[in-house]
């Protein structure tokens, strides 16, 4: 077997450092390796394969932070009998993780520009990499603008750091949620409402959007009316994976593997595919 | 405030942009300054008010009250317009609406604009394009929001 | 995997004894011999012993979803063209398990493979297989990644390619410029005449074969008689596929109302699939005993056909018939192409012979892309 071959299908033993629950359906795994090698740095953007034994595999983007890759932190939305699975570990139990996979955002290429990040619902886990990454690198990037949509005010992810970030220098956090009680004082209204509280540098301007397809569809439609040119555009992709690294097919998108040529993908890839139905 | 600074003030509102100069002018003379304190009712459900806002700060609520309870449909900032039906002028309000903070606004009697578009259809194209542009966009918001695009069968409704 | 020939060594001329004795001498050097036998109502592949197993006299009457075995006048080992199997069962075997755990005091271990990827020796490779193969090689081992299971099986490979000398109805490998002639990949390539086979080495390891089997040097006459039998074999191809600038107009053609029409017809039995020597998809299947301490990994082909395929959270991507079929065949001809700069498809026609509703993609494409 080649080392390339190694990499790809062997699968480090990782121990369950902790388990915190956000919502009252999605769940924060941080895990680190059991094996003798620490588990690979990643990049923002890039998800693993987690196993359980004896119940199968999963792709899930890593959300931690990528200036500590030894822990891994994964957020993970309980929505059927797998990711049940996945979000019922206790720490010390022992999963299998595969990866890093995929391509990433480019937060290089981003560098001295405005990012601007747009989440929505779970979508939020796979760019807090990137937040993680311009906060530690403020120097390199002039506005952080994080737009964050949810159904409602219990199911938002990551609310004290969210209250963090937008105290941070430079930095504009803006949450709504699409339906909100008499106790919810924020924004309510569909995460694109929110594009009319802020002013934007389109040619300045890096975004990165993570949300249901029709989300993602709505928000480049936004932006694109705002100026932003489609290479400035970057989004990410989901579909069925079974291996992680272009073997299975199941992650076919057009010409496109969503396992190796994505996640990440800028709208000028995605434009032709994206409004096809049932591609 | 001087008309000058209402004029300043109308011209950096993203409602009014685009919009020519003496348009901008027509819209300062019908303006009113505005202030409401936190939790304040602006209007209510099927009220007959005729004013028509412009946010200049502040945040307010778009309330409808069912059974036991008060559902929070949108929120509307800086920048964003309030009460579009007066405009047109028919019926009552469909939502209430609240202020959750402080909010300065400039208000605009919807009999006042309409006759002004009347009399002007160079301003009323103006106005209604506009005020199309944002009735577009809450139908479009509310179609994405209908669909609850967070659910885990989101767009499965049937 | 096939090296390229040291020197170029000519043709020979082989009895069907010398033929016998090449898979006695692939067999003595550990290979397992897998060739054409009659089986299940078909020519099949399968392990072989001697010539004996071999599917002589043997043909087969092949048509857009028919597909009949029928005697020869003469009792011609090779003369059939293509049985529903290709060579990828071998290499890309339809279910492997792909590794086995066990659970300790809440530590789990992964077990070492048991026993030794198979030593295959491939005899009676058509032209369009052989393009099959590196098809596979691209996706498989050619890309970002190595398929390690694939890679064991395919590095040990010895291939005996036996040209065709006669084509199915159904056959467009020239085409898809796969054949009939053989082009290269091979280590050895037979091209059969009556009495024997011209054989040329196309590989050192192919040299070293050939060299230990009794043979002669072929004749002029023997080796024109040979050519001679490939032409005529590509004179009796029917069908085509025109493939110029085919990814272009085939992605233009993706709203076209003819995919409702297929759509109608397709049963999305995942035939085309199985048969398909390159269609290379398979899900995953976990299983564990009973007490939980014991887990394994299977891998099993599967089929872009199926609704399950394309499930993410919520549904499927893919409900309708009409985008799987769509998807099946822009993957082969256009988005293939995109991916790997290569066609998925190699002209063999098994998807036409073993579609149960007789579709053949060739009259496809020709109406998807017919000017409305």
């Amino acid at each position: 077997m080649s080392e390339v071959a190694q990499a790809t299908l062997t699968m480090t033993r990782a121990r369950v450092l902790a388990v915190e629950k956000e919502t009252h359906d999605t769940f924060t795994l941080t895990v680190a390796s059991a094996d003798p090698d620490p588990l690979p740095p990643f990049e923002p953007g890039q998800f693993s394969m987690l196993y359980v034994f004896g119940v199968g595999e999963l792709p899930i983007s890593i959300s931690g932070d990528p200036g500590e890759p030894e822990r891994q932190v994964y957020t993970i939305r309980s929505v059927g009998q797998a990711t049940h699975t996945l979000v019922s570990q206790r720490p010390g139990n022992m999963i299998g993780v595969r990866g890093p996979f995929g391509t990433s955002w480019p937060v290089k290429a981003a560098r001295g520009k405005d990012v601007l990040i747009v989440a929505g619902g779970i979508g939020l886990a796979p760019l807090r990499p990137v937040i993680y990454h311009v906060l530690r690198h403020r120097d390199d990037y002039v506005r952080l603008l994080v737009l964050y949509g949810a159904r409602s005010p219990r199911d938002l992810l990551y609310r004290r750091q969210l209250a963090e970030w937008g105290r941070a220098p430079d930095t504009q956090v803006l949450v709504t949620v699409d339906y909100g009680g008499l106790s919810w004082r924020g924004h309510v209204g569909v995460v694109t409402t929110l594009f009319r509280q802020v002013r934007l540098h389109p040619s300045e301007t890096v975004a990165f959007i993570c949300g249901p397809e029709i989300m993602m569809r709505y928000v480049v439609r936004q932006l694109e009316a705002r100026g932003l040119a489609p290479e400035d555009i970057y989004i990410s992709m989901e579909r069925n994976m079974k291996c992680g690294v272009g073997f299975c097919g199941h992650c076919q998108l057009g010409p496109y593997f969503v396992c190796k040529d994505g996640p990440v993908f800028s709208y000028r890839q995605m434009q032709p595919w994206m409004d096809t139905h049932e591609l | 405030m001087e008309h000058k600074s209402l004029e300043e003030t109308l011209r950096e509102h993203p409602f009014l942009e685009g919009f020519k100069p003496e348009h901008i002018r027509k819209m300062a003379e019908m303006a009113l300054e505005v202030q409401f304190g936190r939790d304040q009712i602006i209007f209510r459900e099927g009220q007959e008010s005729g004013l028509f806002f412009l946010i200049l700060s502040g945040k307010v609520a778009l309330e409808i009250s069912a059974p036991g309870r008060i559902l929070r449909v949108q929120t509307l900032g800086p920048g964003e317009e309030l009460g579009w039906s007066s405009v047109l002028g028919e019926g009552g309000k469909h939502f209430q609406a609240r202020s959750l903070e402080t909010v300065r606004a400039l208000a605009f009697e919807g009999a006042r604009l309409r006759q002004a578009c009347e009399q002007d259809p160079s301003f009323g194209y103006a106005l209604m394009r506009q005020l199309l542009k944002v009735v577009a966009e809450r139908l479009q918001a509310t179609r994405l929001q209908l669909l609850d695009l967070y659910a885990p069968r989101a767009a499965k409704l049937i | 995997m096939t090296e390229p020939a040291a020197q170029p060594s000519g043709a020979v001329w082989l009895t069907r004894e010398g033929l016998n004795q090449l898979l006695g001498a692939l067999r003595a050097q550990g290979y397992e011999v897998i060739g054409p036998r009659l089986g299940e109502g078909a020519i099949i592949y399968d392990r072989i012993q001697t010539i004996e197993d071999l599917p002589a006299g043997w043909t087969e009457e092949q048509e857009a979803g028919r597909y009949r075995l029928r005697r020869r006048q003469d009792d011609a080992l090779f003369g059939y063209n293509l049985g529903p199997q290709s060579w990828k069962k071998f290499l890309h075997p339809p279910v492997l398990r792909l590794f086995s755990a066990e659970k300790n005091n809440g530590e789990f271990r992964i077990l070492p493979p048991d026993g030794e990827s198979p030593r295959y020796a491939f005899v009676g490779v058509r032209a369009c297989e052989l393009a099959a193969i590196a098809v596979q090689d691209r996706v498989l081992l050619g890309d970002q990644f190595v398929e390690p299971n694939y890679e064991a099986r395919r590095k040990e490979l010895f291939i005996v390619a036996v040209q065709c000398t006669r084509a199915a109805p159904t056959c467009f490998c020239s085409s898809m410029g796969t054949g009939p002639q053989v082009q290269g990949g091979a280590d050895l390539v037979l091209t059969e005449l009556s009495e024997g086979f011209v054989a040329r080495a196309a590989s050192a390891r192919g040299a070293e074969v050939l060299a230990a089997i009794e043979r002669r040097p072929a004749s002029a006459e023997e080796c024109r008689q040979a050519e001679e039998a490939v032409a005529a074999a590509a004179a009796q191809i029917v069908r085509r596929l025109d493939t110029r600038d085919l990814v272009r107009r085939l992605y233009e053609a993706c709203e076209s109302p003819h995919w409702d029409d297929v759509a109608r017809r397709c049963l999305a039995c995942t035939n085309c699939t199985m048969v398909c020597p390159t269609c290379f998809c398979t899900t995953v299947e976990d299983t564990s005993t009973v007490t939980g301490d014991r887990a394994e990994r299977w891998r099993k082909w599967d089929s872009c056909f199926t609704e399950s395929f394309s499930y993410i959270h919520g549904g499927s991507v893919r409900t309708s018939v009409r985008s799987r079929y769509r998807q099946w065949l822009t993957h082969k001809l256009a988005s293939w192409v995109d991916q790997f700069d290569m066609f998925g498809c190699v002209g063999c026609g098994r998807c036409i012979t073993w579609c149960p509703a007789g579709i053949d993609l060739t009259e496809e494409v020709k109406k998807l892309l017919a000017p409305v």
